[in-house]
């Protein structure tokens, strides 16, 4: 039928229409999108020890004139001037680029069998995978100490099998390695669901089209199956990647001194240094690395609606 | 079929990875010594002794309170953010607004929590229970707008323009008609919500004050001096919470599947 | 269910009447969606206690024409007038039609008592009023055993009464009924047109149908308004639709007819019979007797229903004009009809249709036979359109 549900009703706005769309569009510009304005401005300001640590940010609109003359880009010149920032940026991406790799290593075969499981048994399955994320994340990565640490369970483990002697020690605890196995372990769901709803809605028929004419179950594979999953990759390494570049909690735990991520970074200048400009631009300048990520993820949502 | 032999493989292997760590961690909770790798036999000692740490409790409070409220008003500036996204195709920055609602959601939580713990400061609001709410609010609305979003874009516009078309004007029918169809998925997303306010660290760490500790702060700082077997507990506690919840919430799915199928048993025997 | 008879075709055609006013009225309709344009500067009138049938395929926007006048939509251009009085702007809760729907849009966590209540609850009617309706209607619909139950407890067919009664309960001016019955089988279908027409003729109302379904249409419709890419091509009862469509595009659209092309030799008198239309469509010399604006060397079509197409294997008298020879190509036997497709010498088809009176007939037509087709002067149509 001729009903296109685009321009659906009259132009009429009531008020009641327009509250939906105004009031949380007003909360997210003030609690989202300004705090974004605020964190670029501060970054630009001086470093002075009062409290709030930063030179005061509003006196008024009128001051905007005279902020645009004081503009102050050396806490940017800091970050390029120390090599503990650059090698941190650089740690961090090489971590999450690592870790969404091992994700996909991991979560695809996961996806494939759940979206080859029969039917009836898909939905526990799924639920399976979402259950982990609903308990605390932070207690997730706080389970893994318990294991790695080198008194802990895996060195046990490892003695009583008798791989290890009776006074070595496993030595991952406070490494790249635990950090890796932390966010493998953490991000795991989110990167195994994307990609179970792309290879569950694929039709099973075009795979037996393949092997009917005459292409082999593992070519079928290459050939069809994962080219059709792309989108599913596509927005699962989005979903990893961008949360683990910034990520804090799981190298703060499980690595070590020499575990080196943007994250860390930025908790230890705001909450140890309490150099609050810095932690800013150290924000900004991450920010501005995942702006392609989060674009791609955009648009990649975008689609699915 | 080897396909499927090693299917099952991947899963087990899958599930138990992500499975195992939880269930030493829910064990050792109840172990009487206190070192990891020793069993020292069942005991609840360590509840008892969360149960007598008062800052634990207090903490457990102040992240309860918290996780209703925000995981409230995330509920309904979610839902109203789903509408907007859903039911109005054209509105001046509608692409700014779909970019608010999924950034969040993928957005490191330092930056969501440094940038706004410097919005408080500018705006001279003094940090404490309620900014962490605003700020937990701000999050949790977008998850929240998303689950909303996926139901309402199966949701058939008809019964609304049937209830306008019967004389009842818009607001009504919304709350007649289009609220308590699309309840299972607020639900849903009250839920998220709440457990997404329940586990965060980063972002109340930014935005909490003096008298807000919230769950997660005090754990992180007990963690930090090493592992205690009481966390262990306050853990198990929170994971037998969640799994409650989730077996409420299947078993209430499950129920309503089933008189789903018994409905079209009746409507396939009722005839006049 | 009573199966009626159907009503007996009330003397009833307003629309003859020049001092009748029209109930509602579709004045210079425009709807554009972006640079879709769903209805195009449409003029309609439909007069009270009509039962009016919006006939046409697929987007031809007579769904859109439906839901402005149900308020859903709002033209672009033009103005629509209920009872006189100009409904632009008139929220559809304000507007006293009212629509039973494609997808019957039952609300499916009230039960359908509820359902067909919940129109006459938003007027605030005093409660035992609103029992006492619902009652009625149940009835009405024979639906009483059913008040208790959820919509997704009913077959489709129940459903489908739900939604008529909750529509009918606020006794609307216009009942408005979108594919009213597409979704039921066949059977039911037809029982069900008939049961619609009883009840628009027992209480009155005026009916607006929106159909794709031609049979449909001519069973239960006063008039039907055929339509087509937006533009009305012609209203006209059921009869004159069939019998005399005004174009090739209803014609085609409306049952079964051999479409012939061809040019007017002349429209002077033709076998002595006055005012009838000469026309050549490739070799074929037709003859028809109507009255025509068309003028010598203009290209028209020769339309004619098959069952208005005699067949014989016998030469007919008069073989210059209106008969065809060809050979049987194909037969679709229909139970109560045969029709025949007849090959022509230059490969052309004219479809024959015969009713099947006897069961024995002596010498049948069948496959290869060479026939012969006529028709009367008065039998087929000239399309200039």
């Amino acid at each position: 039928m001729a009903t296109v549900s685009e321009t659906h009703t009259a132009k009429k706005p009531s008020p009641a229409r327009w509250l939906v769309v105004a009031v949380p569009y007003v909360w997210l510009l003030l609690f989202f999108a300004a705090p974004f304005l605020i964190i670029l401005k501060i970054s630009l300001s001086d470093t002075a020890i009062a409290m709030p640590p930063y030179t005061p940010l509003f006196q008024g609109f009128g001051a905007l004139g005279d902020f645009a003359s004081k503009l102050d880009f050396e806490n940017y010149l800091f970050l390029t001037d120390d090599p503990l920032y650059i090698r941190s940026y650089l740690s961090s991406l090489r971590i999450a680029v690592i870790s969404t790799f091992l994700l996909l290593l991991i979560g695809y075969p996961m996806a494939l069998a759940m979206a080859r499981a029969p039917t009836s048994l898909r939905p526990t399955l799924v639920m399976l995978v979402i259950l982990p994320f609903w308990t605390s994340f932070l207690i997730r990565v706080y389970a893994w100490i318990g294991i790695l640490k080198p008194d802990g369970l895996l060195t046990l483990l490892l003695q009583t099998i008798g791989l290890l002697g009776p006074n070595e020690q496993v030595q991952i605890f406070r490494t790249d390695i635990a950090v890796f196995i932390g966010i493998v372990y953490s991000y795991l769901p989110f990167m195994v669901l994307p990609l179970y709803a792309a290879l569950e809605k694929m039709d099973n028929t075009l795979l037996e089209a393949a092997n009917d004419l005459g292409c082999p179950p593992l070519k079928a594979f290459w050939k069809i199956t994962f080219p059709l999953s792309l989108p599913g990759v596509v927005a699962g390494s989005m979903i990893c990647f961008i949360p683990i570049t910034g990520e804090f909690v799981i190298p703060d735990l499980l690595g070590g001194a020499d575990t080196l991520m943007i994250g860390k970074t930025l908790w230890t200048e705001f909450f140890g240094n309490r150099d609050w400009p810095l932690a800013s631009a150290v924000a900004v300048i991450l920010l501005v690395m995942l702006v392609v990520p989060i674009a791609i993820f955009q648009n990649q949502q975008k689609k699915v609606v | 079929m080897r396909a499927s032999r090693f299917d099952a493989t991947v899963l087990t292997l899958g599930f138990a990875f992500l499975y195992i760590p939880i269930v030493i961690l829910v064990i050792y909770s109840f172990n009487a010594s206190r070192l990891v790798t020793v069993w020292g036999g069942f005991s609840l000692n360590w509840y008892r002794t969360m149960w007598s740490n008062q800052g634990l409790m207090d903490a457990a409070w102040v992240t309860a309170r918290v996780g209703v409220i925000s995981a409230t008003l995330g509920t309904v500036l979610g839902t109203l953010a789903a509408l907007a996204l859903v039911r109005f195709s054209r509105f001046p920055g509608r692409m700014l607004f779909s970019g608010m609602i999924y950034a969040p959601l993928v957005m490191p939580e330092v930056i969501t929590g440094l940038s706004m713990l410097l919005l408080f400061v500018a705006l001279n609001i003094d940090r404490g229970f309620w900014t962490v709410i605003i700020a937990h609010t701000t999050f949790t609305m977008c998850y929240v707008a998303i689950v909303v979003q996926s139901r309402l874009l199966t949701f058939d516009r008809s019964l609304e323009e049937a209830a306008l078309d019967l004389g009842c004007p818009p607001v009504k029918t919304f709350f007649k008609i289009t609220l308590p169809l699309i309840m299972p998925a607020v639900i849903a997303g009250w839920m998220l919500a709440f457990t997404l306010s329940l586990d965060d660290l980063v972002i109340a760490s930014f935005n909490t004050g003096p008298g807000a500790t919230t769950l997660p702060i005090k754990i992180y700082s007990q963690v930090r001096l090493g592992v205690t077997p009481e966390i262990n507990a306050i853990c198990t506690i929170l994971i037998g919470l969640v799994t409650i919840g989730v077996i409420i919430a299947s078993i209430g799915t499950k129920r309503a599947e089933m008189r789903r199928i018994r409905d079209e048993h009746v409507a396939a025997r009722g005839t006049t | 269910m009573a199966k009626s008879l159907g009503p007996v075709k009330r003397k009833f055609s307003p629309w003859t009447d020049p001092a009748a006013v029209p109930f509602i009225r579709f004045e210079n309709i425009t709807k554009r969606f972006g640079d879709f344009t769903a209805v195009d500067n449409l003029t309609l009138d439909i007069y009270e206690r009509e039962f009016f049938s919006l006939l046409g395929p697929s987007g031809c926007g007579k769904t859109t024409l439906m839901r402005m006048l149900a308020g859903f939509e709002e033209p672009t251009e033009g103005r629509i007038l209920l009872q006189g009085k100009d409904i632009s702007g008139v929220p559809p809760y304000r507007r006293p039609t009212n629509m039973m729907f494609q997808s019957y849009a039952l609300f499916p966590h009230m039960t359908v008592e509820k359902n067909v209540a919940f129109g006459l609850e938003q007027d605030n009617l005093p409660k035992g009023e609103i029992s006492a309706r619902v009652e009625e209607m149940l009835k009405l619909v024979k639906l009483e055993p059913f008040a208790k139950r959820k919509p997704n407890q009913l077959s489709g067919g129940q459903r489908q009464r739900v939604a008529l009664a909750r529509s009918l309960a606020k006794r609307p001016k216009v009942l408005l009924l979108d594919e009213p019955l597409g979704a039921l089988d066949k059977k039911l279908r037809e029982e069900t047109q008939f049961e619609l027409m009883d009840i628009q003729t027992n209480l009155g109302l005026t009916f607006l149908i929106v159909t794709h379904d031609q049979e449909e249409a001519m069973t239960v419709s006063d008039r039907i308004a055929v339509m087509d890419r937006g533009v009305i091509v012609q209203v006209a009862t059921p009869a004159e639709i069939y019998e005399a469509p005004n174009s090739r595009y209803v014609a085609d659209f409306i049952g079964d007819i051999n479409i012939l092309e061809g040019t007017v030799v002349s429209t002077e008198s033709a076998l002595g019979a006055p005012g009838a239309v000469r026309i050549d469509c490739d070799g074929i010399a037709v003859a028809v007797e109507q009255e025509c604006q068309a003028v010598k060397g203009d290209k028209v079509a020769f339309a004619i229903r098959p069952e208005k197409v005699r067949i014989s294997p016998d030469q007919p008298a008069e073989t210059s004009v209106n008969a065809v020879y060809g050979e049987v190509w194909d037969i679709g036997y229909l139970g109560d009809f045969s029709v025949f497709l007849v090959k022509l010498a230059d490969d052309r088809i004219v479809r024959a249709a015969q009713a099947n009176v006897s069961r024995l007939v002596d010498r049948p037509i069948t496959f290869g036979d060479m026939v012969w087709l006529t028709w009367p002067l008065d039998a087929g149509l000239v399309l200039t359109r």
